[in-house]
């Protein structure tokens, strides 16, 4: 509607950003085990019932407090980032609001579903029937699966604006559905979810392959190292497909963000795959040069013609180093991965065991690590690869911005907050894991009944 | 109706929820922090995770649910109220993290030092997150906020008489709300002593949140004339049917009608709540700004609205399931066994 009188400065917008980012980045990696462990919890669950093992059930509630515990944390964590999409970007929100308003309302019809089941799922694990309570967790495995759906597919509308007409600033005759699914959508929203298993599957091994190294060879430790990493490395090679697929849709459909992402600087053919480098003076420096290696993977042929950096204007143009480096990270883990995955198959094959070498369980504890990273990378090479555009092509970063003064004072109080998420969440999750392996142990997720009057050990700060 | 009324009238329902089951949680952080020493403590704040944990992440999805229709079905209104009101929602926001985060730790662990500190997060958020949502509500009643980015007064948008009071009535409701559902629920696992204390405190801030808003009409009529005008003429059955019902909650209490008087309290802080919405319609932004001049196009507002009641279907029997679960007890003995 009216445009405010106000501008924000430069360092405020650079404090939004980083703010968004920060909040995002930290969303997202709760978010995926909201997505994945569920499924994992849920598949141990199964296990139990069908061998009648307690060991899986052990591993099963083990899982589910852990997943109470996260899903309190990444809920209150994405009400902020709900907040932050009008304290931030009120410039896009009041103009952009209603095209990408579904998604977001089935998104938060999602959540609900995957609240009131999660409490379901906890509460009732000595209230119903093992079967009827095992039932219970398929809806929060497919409305965790829909939620990412839903807002990655917000997400690809701001790569992939659709669904809209622009009169005089104004939106209208506005397709929410066409919106929601736009060509960018089936890439970026397959790549996360495949994300959000793998990132699960990995962080939870690694906790696993911790405890193991320590001595820990018991069938707990294995079956809760196994379960996890097995269904990671699985999806592995399926994540590269993925990857390799969304690459190619940006070739044609977002030719800018993928000149960014190969530091290709000059539109032409037999153009070469960049591994690492800077930018320096215009040009890609110091990278590794796989000769045609770009245009054969884009069109299959050297001749084929990649659009370069050079096709826009500059001020248009994505900041390449990170958006560079931020790709070569995402994808030498996930070649790392694929990696140790085969090296479990292999050992596997050969002798129904994990490999021998502790170098195995040393680098399944890197894994956890490495796919967040992986993730993290992802996401700067699609948002930071989209600048200086927050709608591509319609509407830029800094237009969109809250033109309050003090947006960096907010950054400050916001980062200090997440600071202290940050610690007191590794410090209970540590402690849930190290509370024994009696899962119904003193301690409690929120959900849960509480556990009959536990009085509290004294100990000094 | 058209579809933006429908929009507007769903809006409202969503808040209104939002206010009634949130409001008692935060409420209910209102007494945890209230409770007194550990030991002294410990039983209600028991009581208190026992009532709220399972519920309390799906009561407060009624929050997302209003933000998220609110920017899908009046865009230019959630960016005004989000810029100008930048800075109480900002530490509203900080307060849900600190509240929600905090109330998941405490629960999850087993050091005493720790649980008093995550408890402390849990209980000062708990009050000073409603307390700014108030000050929202105000500021927008009280016409404080105009279209447009960050238009508005960065400061006295939100520190005014209007929003002071909001945010005191916010405090005090939940606190309200809170007391009153614990009796029920103190009594229903057992503790009728602490059912009495609750009782007492729901009797007290009961009165002083009525006493609270027959002062509040002087305010409003000195600080926000075009709103108090309005409830006092458009609005004024609603007005008092919310007195009634507040007086009725107060009279089962002293009867110990438990059950009963969850009804009456949730009606008279409903009345109130739709009472606000008469008096200010049409205008979603006082006093200038009309919902019909800020309604999405109407593709989007029906697609919204089919999704809401598709949604609605499934979502109000798993809601009640969970409730009913709730007030169930374990099977004893059946921990971890296949
Ligand atoms: C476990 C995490 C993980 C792993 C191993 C990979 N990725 Fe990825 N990638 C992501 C996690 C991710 C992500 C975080 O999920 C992103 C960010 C946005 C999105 O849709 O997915 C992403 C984005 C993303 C994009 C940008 C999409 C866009 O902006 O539209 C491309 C081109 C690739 N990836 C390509 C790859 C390739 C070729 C990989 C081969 C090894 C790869 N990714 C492995
Ligand atoms: C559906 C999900 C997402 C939405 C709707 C979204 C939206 C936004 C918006 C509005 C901005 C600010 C404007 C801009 O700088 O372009 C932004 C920036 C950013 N987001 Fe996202 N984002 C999403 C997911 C993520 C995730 C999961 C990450 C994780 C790391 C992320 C990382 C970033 C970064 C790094 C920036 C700053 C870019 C820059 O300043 O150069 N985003 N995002
Ligand atoms: C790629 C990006 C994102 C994914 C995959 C994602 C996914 C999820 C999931 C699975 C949850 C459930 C909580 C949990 O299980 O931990 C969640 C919570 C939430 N997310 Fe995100 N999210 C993303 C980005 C965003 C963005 C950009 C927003 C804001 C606009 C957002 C808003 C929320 C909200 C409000 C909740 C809390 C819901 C509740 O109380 O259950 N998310 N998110």
């Amino acid at each position: 509607m009216v445009v405010g009188v106000r501008a924000a400065g430069p360092a405020d917008l650079v404090a939004a950003r980083e703010q968004m980012a920060l909040s995002l980045g930290w969303h997202i990696v709760l978010a995926c085990l909201g997505v994945g462990l569920p499924a994992l919890t849920a598949f141990a669950e199964w296990r139990a019932i069908r061998t009648g093992q307690p060991v899986y059930l052990a591993l099963a509630h083990r899982w589910a407090k852990a997943m109470g515990v996260l899903f309190a944390v990444g809920a209150v964590s994405g009400t902020i980032l709900s907040f932050e999409m009008g304290l931030l970007w009120p410039g896009l929100m009041g103009t952009y609001g209603q095209v990408i308003g579904l998604p977001f309302a089935l998104e938060g019809f999602a959540f609900f579903i995957e609240a009131i089941f999660v409490g379901i799922y906890l509460y009732g694990w000595d209230r119903l029937p093992r079967r009827v309570h095992l039932l219970t967790a398929v809806p929060i495995v497919v409305s965790g699966v829909a939620s990412a759906f839903f807002v990655v597919s917000a997400n690809a509308w701001m790569n992939q604006p659709r669904g809209f007409r622009l009169v005089d600033g104004g939106v209208t005759g506005v397709r929410p559905w066409a919106a929601m699914f736009n060509p960018a959508t089936a890439p970026q929203t397959i790549h996360m979810i495949l994300a959000a298993f793998m990132v699960t599957g990995f962080l939870t091994a690694s906790v696993y392959a911790v405890g193991m190294l320590r001595g820990g060879r018991d069938r707990y430790h294995r079956l809760g190292f196994l379960i996890p990493f097995t269904a990671a490395a699985v999806l592995t090679p399926l994540q590269i497909a993925a990857g390799d697929y969304a690459a190619r849709f940006l070739a044609h459909y977002q030719p800018t963000k993928l000149a960014a992402i190969e530091g290709v600087f000059n539109t032409g053919s037999h153009v070469p795959l960049h591994v690492g480098g800077v930018v320096r003076d215009g040009q890609l420096r110091y990278a590794i040069e796989i000769p045609d290696g770009l245009s054969l993977l884009v069109g299959y042929r050297p001749s084929t013609v990649i659009t370069g950096l050079d096709r826009v204007p500059v001020a248009d143009r994505p900041p390449v180093t990170p958006v560079h480096l931020a790709f070569d990270l995402m994808v030498g883990v996930g070649f790392g991965l694929l990696l140790l995955g085969a090296w479990l198959l292999l050992a596997w094959w050969r002798r129904r065991d994990l490999p021998r070498p502790a170098l195995f369980l040393r680098l399944a504890v890197l894994a956890g690590a490495g796919s967040v990273a992986a993730l993290e990378a992802g996401w700067v090479v699609t948002e930071v690869g989209r600048q200086p555009w927050v709608v591509y092509g319609y509407l830029r970063t800094a237009d969109a911005v809250n033109p309050a003064p003090g947006l960096t004072a907010g950054l400050v109080l916001v980062a200090a907050t997440y600071v202290v998420l940050t610690v007191a969440s590794v410090h209970v999750l540590r402690r849930l894991a190290h509370a024994g392996q009696d899962a119904a142990g003193p301690l409690a997720a929120p959900q849960e009944a509480a556990p009959p009057q536990a009085a509290p050990q004294e100990t000094v700060p | 109706m058209t579809a933006a009324q429908l929009m507007l009238a769903v809006l409202w329902i969503g808040l209104t929820l939002y206010a009634l089951l949130a409001g008692a949680d935060f409420g209910a952080g209102f007494w945890d922090l209230l409770a007194g020493g550990t030991a002294r403590g410990r039983p209600q704040r028991h009581l208190i995770e026992e009532v709220i944990g399972p519920v309390w992440e799906a009561n407060h999805v009624w929050l997302i649910f209003v933000l998220v229709l609110l920017w899908t079905g009046f865009p230019p209104v959630f960016a005004a109220v989000m810029s100008t009101l930048y800075l109480p929602l900002t530490l509203a926001a900080l307060g849900i993290i600190a509240r929600g985060a905090a109330f998941a730790f405490r629960k999850a662990s087993d050091v005493l030092w720790q649980q008093r500190l995550f408890g402390a997060a849990f209980a000062l958020s708990s009050v000073v997150t409603p307390y700014f949502l108030g000050t929202v509500a105000g500021a927008v009643a009280s016409g404080r906020v105009p279209p447009g980015l960050a238009a508005g007064n960065l400061i006295r948008s939100w520190c005014n008489p209007t929003s002071v009071l909001g945010g005191v009535l916010a405090v005090g409701t939940c606190a309200y709300l809170a007391a009153m559902y614990l009796c029920h629920d103190a009594r229903r696992l057992g503790r009728p002593d602490l059912a009495a204390a609750y009782r007492r405190r729901a009797l007290v801030t009961g009165l002083a949140v009525g006493v609270l808003a027959l002062a509040g009409i002087a305010v409003l009529h000195a600080d926000a004339p075009a709103l108090s005008g309005n409830l006092v003429h458009r609005a004024l059955p609603l007005v008092i049917g919310s007195g009634l019902a507040g007086a009725a909650s107060l009279a089962l209490l002293v009867a110990r009608r438990y059950l009963l008087v969850r009804a009456t309290a949730a009606l008279a802080v409903t009345a109130i709540l739709w009472g606000w919405a008469v008096a200010q319609y049409p205008y979603m932004l006082p006093p200038g700004t009309p919902y019909t001049e800020v309604a999405a196009t109407p593709a989007v507002l029906a697609a919204v609205l089919v999704v809401t009641g598709a949604g609605a279907v499934i979502l109000l029997p798993s809601l009640a399931w969970l409730l009913i679960l709730f007030q169930r007890q374990p099977a004893p003995g059946r921990h971890d066994v296949v």
